[in-house]
């Protein structure tokens, strides 16, 4: 009936309305509320270290050969035990990572023989110059915890002397 | 010729003269039989096996001496065993299976056993990326290794060789290329292995260690990452550099280079001389192939000291005296100055170059000192030089063809310090059976390879050269290299005796220079520069580009009563550039192209590899510029063009054009980015083997002379 018509659908759409009104609401209130990320979020970079404090990268350059956006830049120099960075003979003296090249495809991450480099849960990144974009060593590298010495360290000679460690395939 | 022998190779027929390694016979079709102990410019050993492969040979009736026929087709024999490759050679009616499923498991089983003493820290090995050993393993092995992790081979990792080149003793795979270079290529067998099984150490048993101006080559030729140089250590990955062709500067044999370059990051320096704040700079130097120049080596002069072109005190903007002080000022108003200054002077005007400019350089240089009517003088080369030009060797020499019937006559010239690589040349040559005589007054590291050595007091080199006339009147060949002692008598003694072969290949004179160029600056009409001090004295305007006489004590300039105008045109503040009036600042040859004339009159490229620095301009430019100002027409617009006039203005260069000095020819052995696990990781050449000089030759043997 023609008459009829509009005034069912109105009802309906507002009907629509007055249940929603009962609803649980999805919107997060950002950024005093924030969601968890998942597991495998691929998040601004971070470079970890192991327990000791030493650093995990050893400057190899293959996060930067993987990278398909030529995000990273690596140069790297030579370790001692008097100046210890990294175990065995090479360290990461420049590690940088443009982060508005970046695509976030984690790459590096999987290319990486260390577990040096991984996307962490960072996405807040904001920049009001292109080179605040590019983060040096010391923005990506893992604070350290209190029980961990900063890194250079004064190591006992013939301790470190490897720089590949023996991995396990990843569980998650 | 050689006899010719037919075979197959994995199924493709190949024909190869006789005494071909079957490597090398399948290498020439493309087929790789993959290597580790063998290498095309030494014996084969059979050390690592490898290469091996199946053999098959034609079954011949022991009655009638004729290979079975079964079934229209030739009856192949296989041996029970595989053979190696790299030492076996061809012989006729051959068939090899380099894939058969026998070969590729034995292939793979060798790589296996290789990998169990081997640490795999590609990631932090400067090797990874052009490493035989991961190629190799990438394209043969299994994935998987059936031996014990926790058995791994370990031992040092950091063991200075010598102080240019380190040893990682885990990574040796005990193939002797080094040893063999040092013993069989290089002469200085310095190198040795130590202890037995997997203890084999490498050792040098020289004081001071590895001692020995090649050394660098066996980083080169080393499969794995065992021996690497410090001066690259951890400089890059092979993948991020850039590769420029150049010509190696120290010398006058011009070896063929490779420059490799990278952007560098602000926060680094690199040596104690060199910074690079977020510029590309050159991290290594590699051997560029030419076999008829440097073959696929260099020497450790040529890879290492190429750091001065990275010096922190580099010149980068002009300067003009103003009171007594070298002050900065822009080109317009260093060159204006020039011109106020020359322009009432001219007919007094001297140009002093160096040997250290490139052809086009000098070319210019030479214009401009003509348009003025001065004097165009070649500082510090040899006396009696200029007569190379004449007798020099002409085109189709090469040291590499020597052999029985040549002489070779080194006088007053220690080549391994002066000119490394034409010392090794000249052993091989030797080796070969060449007839090396060798006049000196101190004792070289060529002696022990003379036929006859000829001792005598410094300035006597002359006169034993002319006694040895009649002994070297019957050679076939005779090529002389020469050096300085005192006089240009002995430049004398040594062209009587080319004279009359002089524009026949594989004869004549060799110059062993102090410069990369000086032979170019002879061939452009440079006078060799005599009595420095009274030409100082005497000049108005003296141009000196290149060159540091006041330093080096050629002129004093304490009580000299009028002191010229002076020009100079360098990289660093000299002790000469302080005196300048005007100061121009030169780019080095590696931030610009162009040319250099070796002693062996071999005309080569050069190319830019990093971006000149701050406001230098290149030399011939710079020149252009001085002589537009003075109203003297010069090319300097780019060195290209510069080299078309040279090309049509002297003779000896007719013809040449930058097109012609970048064309290659296919070199033995193969070497390149794919086949680095056969000849290294010496870089190909496809930017130009150069053009030797010659033509001129060829009009005195016609009887002009
Ligand atoms: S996440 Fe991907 S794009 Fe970003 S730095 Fe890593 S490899 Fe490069
Ligand atoms: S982060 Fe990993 S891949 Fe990148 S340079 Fe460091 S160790 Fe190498
Ligand atoms: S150091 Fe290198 S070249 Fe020498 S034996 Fe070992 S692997 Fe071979
Ligand atoms: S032999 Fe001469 S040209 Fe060759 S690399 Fe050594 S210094 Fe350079
Ligand atoms: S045994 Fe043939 S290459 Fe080593």
């Amino acid at each position: 009936m023609p008459v009829l018509e509009p005034i069912i659908e109105l009802g309906r759409g507002l009907f629509t309305t007055l249940r929603s009104m009962f609803e649980k609401p999805v919107t997060v209130q950002y950024p005093e509320e924030r969601k968890p990320v998942k597991p495998r979020f691929r998040g601004r970079h971070v470079l970890k270290r192991y327990e000791n404090g030493l650093e995990k990268c050893i400057g190899c350059a293959l996060c930067a050969a993987a990278c398909p956006a030529d995000a990273i830049f690596v140069e790297s120099s030579e370790n001692s035990d008097e100046k210890r960075f990294s175990p065995g003979e090479r360290y990461a003296s420049t590690y940088e990572i443009n982060m508005l090249r970046c695509i976030y495809c984690g790459f590096c991450e999987d290319a990486c023989p260390t577990e040096a480099i991984v996307l962490g849960d960072q996405y807040e990144l904001s920049f009001t110059d292109r080179k605040q974009a590019i983060y040096p060593k010391d923005m990506l590298l893992e604070a350290v915890a209190a029980s961990q010495l900063l890194t250079p360290q004064k190591t006992e000679p013939g301790k470190f002397t490897r720089s590949v460690p023996e991995m396990k395939d990843p569980q998650d | 010729m050689a006899k010719m022998v037919s075979l197959t190779i994995d199924g493709r027929p190949v024909s190869v003269s006789e005494g071909t390694l079957i490597v090398n016979a399948a290498k020439t079709i493309g087929i790789d039989v993959p290597v580790f102990c063998y290498h095309p410019k030494m014996e084969p050993v059979g050390m690592c096996r490898q290469c091996l492969v199946e053999v098959g040979r034609p079954a011949i009736d022991r009655a009638t001496g004729q290979p079975v026929i079964e079934n229209g087709q030739p009856k192949i024999n296989f041996g029970p065993k595989l053979e190696t490759a790299c030492t076996t050679p061809v012989s006729e009616g051959m068939v090899v299976l380099s894939q058969s499923d026998k070969a590729r498991a034995s292939q793979k089983e060798i790589l296996e056993f290789l990998l169990t003493s081997h640490p795999l820290d590609c990631p932090v090995c400067d090797k990874g990326g052009e490493c035989p050993l991961q190629n190799l393993t990438m394209e043969h092995a299994s994935p998987q290794s059936r031996f014990l992790f926790d058995e791994k081979h370990h031992a040092e990792k950091r063991v200075p060789l010598g102080d240019k080149i380190w040893l990682d003793r885990e990574r040796c795979i005990q193939c002797a290329r080094c040893i063999r270079f040092q013993e069989q290529v290089a002469g200085e067998p310095v190198l040795a292995f130590y202890q037995r099984g997997r203890s084999t150490d490498i050792i040098t048993s020289s004081e001071p260690p590895f001692d020995s101006i090649f050394s660098g080559n066996t980083t080169d030729i080393c499969p794995v990452g065992a021996l690497t140089t410090a001066d690259f250590r951890f400089g890059a990955r092979p993948w991020e550099m850039k590769a420029a062709a150049s010509i190696c500067s120290l010398c006058p044999v011009g070896c063929n280079v490779t420059f490799n370059t990278r952007r560098e990051a602000k926060s680094r320096a690199r040596t104690g001389t060199t910074t690079a704040g977020g510029k590309v700079v050159i991290k290594r130097a590699m051997p560029r192939q030419n076999e008829q120049v440097n073959e696929i080596w260099i020497c450790d002069r040529g890879r290492f000291e190429w750091h001065y072109v990275e010096r922190e005190d580099r010149l980068e903007k002009p300067l003009v005296k103003k009171n007594g002080k070298l002050e900065k000022v822009s080109w317009k108003v260093a060159i204006e100055e020039i011109g106020n200054k020359v322009k009432g002077n001219k007919e007094e005007v001297v140009v002093l170059a160096s040997g250290r400019l490139s052809n086009e350089d000098l070319f210019n240089l030479k214009q401009l000192a003509d348009g003025l009517g001065g004097e165009a003088l070649l500082y510090d080369s040899l006396p009696g030089g200029e007569l190379t030009t004449k007798y020099g060797v002409s085109a189709g020499t090469n040291i590499g063809d020597m052999g029985a019937g040549t002489t070779i006559l080194v006088a007053a010239s220690d080549l391994y310090h002066e000119a490394p690589i034409w010392h090794l040349r000249v052993k091989q040559a030797a080796e070969r059976g060449a007839t090396l005589i060798i006049v000196n007054s101190e004792a070289t590291r060529l002696d022990k390879y003379a036929k006859h050595l000829v001792r005598c007091e410094k300035g006597e080199a002359a006169k034993k050269v002319r006694e040895l006339g009649a002994a070297v009147k019957d050679a076939k060949n005779l090529v002389i290299f020469f050096g300085a002692d005192g006089s240009s008598a002995l430049a004398e003694a040594c062209a009587e005796l080319v004279k009359s072969r002089a524009g026949k290949p594989n004869n004549g004179l060799v110059g062993v220079w102090p410069r990369a160029n000086d032979q170019g600056a002879l061939e452009l009409g440079f006078k060799p520069a005599q009595d420095l001090q009274a030409v100082f004295e005497k000049a108005s305007v003296v141009y000196i580009v290149g060159a540091d006489p006041i330093g080096d004590g050629a002129i004093k300039t304490q009580n000299v009563k009028r002191k010229p105008f002076i020009i100079v045109q360098e990289l660093f503040l000299t002790e000469t550039a302080k005196l300048a009036d005007v100061l121009l600042p030169a780019q080095a040859f590696t931030e610009r192209d162009g040319s250099y004339t070796s002693g062996e009159r071999r005309v080569q490229r050069f190319y830019p590899a990093v971006p000149a620095l701050g406001e230098t301009k290149a030399d011939y430019a710079i020149t252009a510029l001085i002589a537009a100002e003075l109203g003297i027409e010069v090319e300097g617009r780019s060195a290209g063009l510069v080299m078309d006039k040279l090309a049509a203005a002297v003779p000896a260069f007719a013809d040449i054009t930058y097109g012609k000095l970048a064309e290659t020819t296919e070199q033995w052995p193969i070497i390149g980015r794919a086949d680095l696990y056969y000849g290294g990781t010496s870089y190909q050449n496809s930017q130009g083997l150069g053009v030797p000089l010659g033509r001129e030759n060829k009009k005195a043997e016609e009887g002009s002379l």
